[in-house]
């Protein structure tokens, strides 16, 4: 029996097309590309925007802004998806925009507990962890341990609001400016401002000073 | 339905495992496998609604052991073929059937900019009357339909608050099965993590959840 290439799995005995999907992804792009169905230049281009052109930096531009400009950040509450289009994002998985703003009082942490939603059009295409069974299941049930995971200790008397993304609406997290940051302009402060923030599993903080700086 | 993927408030499911510098793609084919979805749902055959739901029925064992991009893989395959595009035999194959004709795709790469550009609205600019309004005290429904819904288990029958109306926004659980999109209110709708959990969770915390009026009634 060991040594028949049948009779392990009797799961893949009658499985007609190769169980691994980087085969099964290219047969079916073969078929879709001479069927007329896709144009493989245009998965090229999808394919590069979202490695190369879309992703958290343009959300750190956005709370940059707010942080440096009262007007703007009011907006951004008022209507994200005019506020963040301003800066010329928006469009797929962007369409319509909630910020949400952290304070020493608050602190916002968005998830996804039945799929993966994502604000495609300031921070790019989701992380694993964010797609992943532990962070779908455990975020709403029990958000401070999750957070305590991601290296992030809050107070008790700190409110967390977690926001599930069961709509179309996307959720992205303003998060607090760091102190010691008076100084920096809008640029330096975007440098700052990491996807994890963004998303409420992290902080802001100052870059570490070297010794002697 | 009541599927494995509805997972929020399950145990069991493990510690968070993080990536450093965590690259978009691991690996060629799942940027493949992403661009394939996109491509495809451009012959708009089916909705967003749909294809989630095509993964839902991914078997509960299947669905937890799948990486994120077979899962897609998986889902457009079946919607593709469901739709009409193309047919099992030529999945199975991979070739086209004998005498088949030539399609011209949809999405070209020079329509890729206009077409993540633009995107796709959810909301729909129709008159609609609401059933709450912001602050009012609104309990989700215990329903447990087969098919698709964006109601999560751990919320029904949960006391909450309307904390805002987002508008009108068409309705996952008729999109995904059908032509008509029921648009209809959709809130940002409070529950404390007591009302979720019970006594042991946090007295400050809360989740909040996007639900229509489908999904809530007068409490």
């Amino acid at each position: 029996m060991g040594t028949s290439s049948h009779g392990h799995d009797h799961d893949h005995d009658h499985q007609v097309v190769p169980s691994d999907p980087a085969l099964r992804v290219k047969a079916l792009e073969s078929l879709l590309t001479e069927k007329g169905l896709v144009d493989p230049k245009a998965l090229d281009a999808l394919i590069d925007k979202y490695e190369r052109q879309v992703g958290p930096r343009n959300g750190a531009r956005v709370v940059a802004r707010a942080w440096v400009d009262p007007s703007y950040k009011q907006r951004l509450f008022e209507d994200a998806t005019a506020a963040i289009g301003e800066l010329g994002y928006g469009g797929a998985q962007g369409e319509h925009m909630v910020v949400v703003e952290n304070t020493p009082q608050v602190h916002n942490l968005v998830v996804c507990t039945l799929c993966s939603c994502y604000p495609w059009s300031v921070l790019g295409l989701p992380p694993v962890w964010y797609k992943s069974a532990p962070y779908r299941s455990r975020a709403v049930i029990d958000p401070r341990g999750v957070l305590r995971e991601f290296g992030l200790q809050l107070p008790d008397e700190t409110e967390i609001r977690v926001w599930d993304s069961t709509a179309e609406i996307r959720y992205l997290v303003l998060p607090e400016r760091p102190a010691g940051s008076e100084s920096l302009d809008e640029t330096e402060l975007a440098a700052l401002v990491t996807r994890d923030s963004m998303v409420g599993v992290a902080t802001v903080a100052m870059p570490a000073r070297g010794a002697g700086a | 339905m009541n599927g494995v993927h509805d997972m929020g408030g399950m145990h069991g499911l493990g510690p968070v495992q993080y990536e450093r510098n965590e690259p978009v793609f691991h690996a060629p084919w799942e940027g493949r496998a992403f661009a394939l979805n996109l491509a495809a749902a451009a012959w708009r055959k089916w909705s967003l609604d749909a294809l989630r739901h095509q993964i839902e029925l991914i078997p509960a064992a299947d669905y937890l052991r799948m990486s994120y991009y077979e899962k897609w893989l998986t889902a457009v395959t079946e919607r593709l073929v469901q739709s009409g595009l193309v047919t099992r035999a030529e999945v199975e194959s991979g070739q086209p059937a004998r005498g088949s004709s030539k399609a011209t795709p949809p999405l070209t790469a020079a329509q890729v900019p206009a077409m993540l550009r633009s995107g796709a609205l959810a909301s729909r600019n129709v008159s609609v009357q609401p059933n709450f309004h912001a602050g009012q005290r609104v309990r989700a429904r215990n329903i447990n339909p087969v098919g698709h819904t964006r109601l999560p288990r751990y919320a029904r029958g949960k006391l909450g608050i309307v904390d805002r109306d987002h508008g009108v926004y068409v309705f996952p659980d008729a999109i995904a099965h059908s032509a008509d999109e029921n648009p209809q209110h959709l809130y940002s709708v409070r529950f404390t993590a007591r009302e979720l959990w019970g006594d042991h969770a946090s007295p400050r915390d809360s989740v909040n959840l996007d639900l229509w009026d489908d999904y809530l009634e007068p409490a």
